[in-house]
């Protein structure tokens, strides 16, 4: 019931002086607010990478040809381009490989009725969908006979097909990629728009041979390979595919032990956890940086909290003497700075959160406000209060009372 | 009620040690009315810290009922100015911010006295000094005589055993006084001890027993009441 006094004195000092309390305040309003917003904006930065990582197919792994370095002998038309249909083949045969999809990748400009798009094409194969996640919306995918025979079909992404037909159906229409006429055959679900800010519907894919030889043409040799995707058929068997495809490739490529492979693989897991580290270790620091403010709060509450005791030496002396103990002088004051700093803490987190998902709302972010913010700003705050209140309070309860009673 | 035997307090000030009593012996009993007068420096507000439990004698012994009250911690000492004890500053020694009702409780919160009780006994107190009409002023909306009254309602809120008054009358015009005074004289009549602290005669001459000091030792001890 004492306790619940001290409470009642600490606030009644608060309210005496709210200008005063409220300016004292604002450095830790400041300081949980801008800690808040760091937080969040990390958990939401974080949360968008890993979906547009996720969103690039999960258990996946990606080839690609090495960097071409300076000082290395040129090899011709496409020496840059290591990888050939032959390794897809032979990836496609190792254990635990869900599935194989060469890609090579054009810019194209398409027309039809009238319309024009300008759209990345790519040469794939039938198991692209299977190894990116993809999935066919209406119409269909183009099979190996289609391939085989050399047919001139596309599957196009919904962006494509409402930038050429707007809502009309687009299966069985004819369009041209550059000069050469091609049918659309099928239309693929929408993945959305998420992902580094590309819209990942925007896409047209057709038969490898089609694309080397009709749209890219001499740019091109004729089993060059740009990108190859291995989807693993279990996570957790990751490692050990990139390992084997590795090893096979090298063997593929005559390539001696010593020498440097003319490729690399990635696997999207150790992409995605290296950068969730990275933004991690941003979030980390920045929030240490707002965390700075929070204490330059928490040193206004102690400069504040030392006036106040000077100012009220005569009160803690006559309190004293009506039969407070030391202990209570000291609560008194202490509860007094961690009510002053948990207001703040109070403001500045809804101050943060709101924040957050402004910014959220202006960077088509997803607004994060990870619910662990509400206890870390509220137990922080506290903490401050308590730290930076804990001198001031000292010096209050170390009193003298008659020296106390007698300071003017 | 109270014994106090060879009664020694020095003050070190830098490498100097003031004394500030130097062996004093007073015994007083209980509803005694005591004025303690002297000249300043003469050790008479010493004395009274150290009854009131302010202060700790350096050196002979405070019983109080028996306790002894030189030997007291920290805590100690601050119970036992809380259920023994009642102050009346010269200065008032109000809470400014708080109502006269409010400050007459603040003991009482400190005692530990539920809310409804403690406000019940508040009021009651200020009636009986004069002020009942007046609780929910602020000192600064009181005059000095009555701010003294609320301060004495204050120090009577947790029933002591022994009221200590240092110089009550000394920022007070005559008439005042004389009402502070005779307020005093209330409350011994009523069995209440008490002890004044004043170098005024007109005060001093009040009390039932007058004791003198003079440089840290008592010089006289005047039973009976003065001639007027």
């Amino acid at each position: 019931m004492r306790r619940w006094e001290l409470v009642r004195f600490a606030f009644g000092a608060i309210v005496a002086h709210p200008m005063r309390s409220a300016l004292t305040s604002l450095g830790v309003v400041i300081g949980v607010a801008a800690v808040v917003m760091m937080t969040s904006i990390g958990v939401g930065a974080s949360q968008r990478i890993s979906g547009a990582i996720s969103g690039l197919g999960t258990n996946l792994i990606i080839v690609t040809p090495a960097f071409q370095r300076p000082g290395v002998v040129s090899q011709g038309a496409g020496s840059g381009l290591s990888l050939k249909d032959a390794d897809a083949a032979a990836i496609g045969r190792l254990d635990g490989v869900a599935a194989v999809a060469p890609v090579v990748r054009g810019q194209a400009q398409m027309s039809a009725d009238g319309a024009n798009w300008s759209t990345g094409i790519q040469g794939v194969t039938p198991q692209y969908l299977t190894a990116r996640d993809l999935n066919i919306a209406s119409g269909r995918m183009f099979d190996d006979r289609d391939a085989r025979q050399g047919r001139k079909v596309l599957v196009i992404g919904p962006t494509v097909a409402r930038q050429l037909w707007g809502e009309a159906d687009p299966i069985g229409r004819r369009v041209r990629v550059g000069k050469v006429p091609f049918e659309v055959i099928g239309m693929l679900e929408s993945k959305g728009g998420s992902g580094f800010g590309q819209d990942q519907d925007d896409v047209a894919l057709a038969p490898l041979g089609a694309v080397r030889s009709r749209v890219l043409g001499r740019r091109i040799r004729a089993d060059a390979v740009q990108t190859i995707f291995v989807k693993a058929a279990q996570a957790d068997d990751l490692d050990r595919v990139q390992e084997d495809v590795t090893d096979l490739i090298r063997e593929q490529h005559h390539i001696k032990a010593g020498e440097e492979d003319d490729f690399q693989t990635q696997n999207m897991a150790s992409i995605l956890a290296a950068s969730q580290a990275a933004v991690a270790t941003f979030t980390v620091l920045l929030a240490a940086v707002a965390a700075v403010s929070l204490v330059v709060g928490g040193v206004g509450i102690m400069n504040i909290m030392l006036v106040a005791v000077t100012e009220r030496t005569r009160e803690i002396g006559l309190r004293m003497a009506v039969g407070a103990r030391r202990g209570d002088i000291l609560i008194q004051f202490a509860l007094e700075a961690v009510v002053l700093s948990l207001a703040g803490g109070v403001l500045g987190l809804t101050l943060g959160a709101l924040g957050a998902i402004g910014i959220a709302k202006l960077g088509q972010w997803p607004s994060a406000v990870p619910p662990w913010s509400g206890p870390l700003a509220l137990g922080f705050s506290t903490i401050v209060g308590l730290i930076f209140g804990a001198y001031p309070s000292w010096r209050a309860a170390r009193l003298d009372p008659i020296e106390a009673l007698r300071r003017e | 009620m109270i014994e106090i035997a060879d009664l020694q307090k020095v003050y070190v000030m830098g490498e100097e040690q003031v004394g500030a009593l130097a062996g004093a012996d007073l015994a007083i009993g209980r509803g005694e009315y005591v004025a303690v007068i002297g000249p300043s420096g003469s050790g008479k507000s010493t004395l009274m810290n150290i009854l009131g439990g302010l202060d700790r004698p350096s050196g002979g012994t405070y019983r109080f009922e028996g306790e002894d009250v030189g030997g007291f911690s920290d805590d100690e000492l601050a119970a036992f100015r809380r259920r023994r004890i009642g102050f009346v500053f010269q200065s008032f020694q109000l809470l400014p911010r708080l109502s006269a009702l409010q400050n007459v409780e603040l003991p009482m919160v400190y005692g530990g006295v539920p809310g409804a009780e403690r406000r019940a006994r508040a009021r009651e107190l200020l009636e009986r000094v004069g002020l009942g009409a007046r609780a929910g002023h602020r000192p600064t909306q009181l005059s000095g005589g009555q701010q003294q009254r609320v301060a004495i309602a204050r120090a009577l809120a947790n029933r002591p055993d022994l009221l200590l008054a240092d110089e009550p009358t000394g920022a007070l015009d005559s008439h005042t006084s004389e009402e502070i005074l005779s307020l005093f004289g209330e409350l011994n009549a009523a069995g209440l001890t008490l002890v004044i602290v004043t170098h005024d005669p007109d005060v001093a001459a009040q009390a039932h027993r007058r004791v003198a000091f003079r440089d840290g030792l008592i010089v006289s001890d005047d039973h009976g009441k003065a001639a007027a």
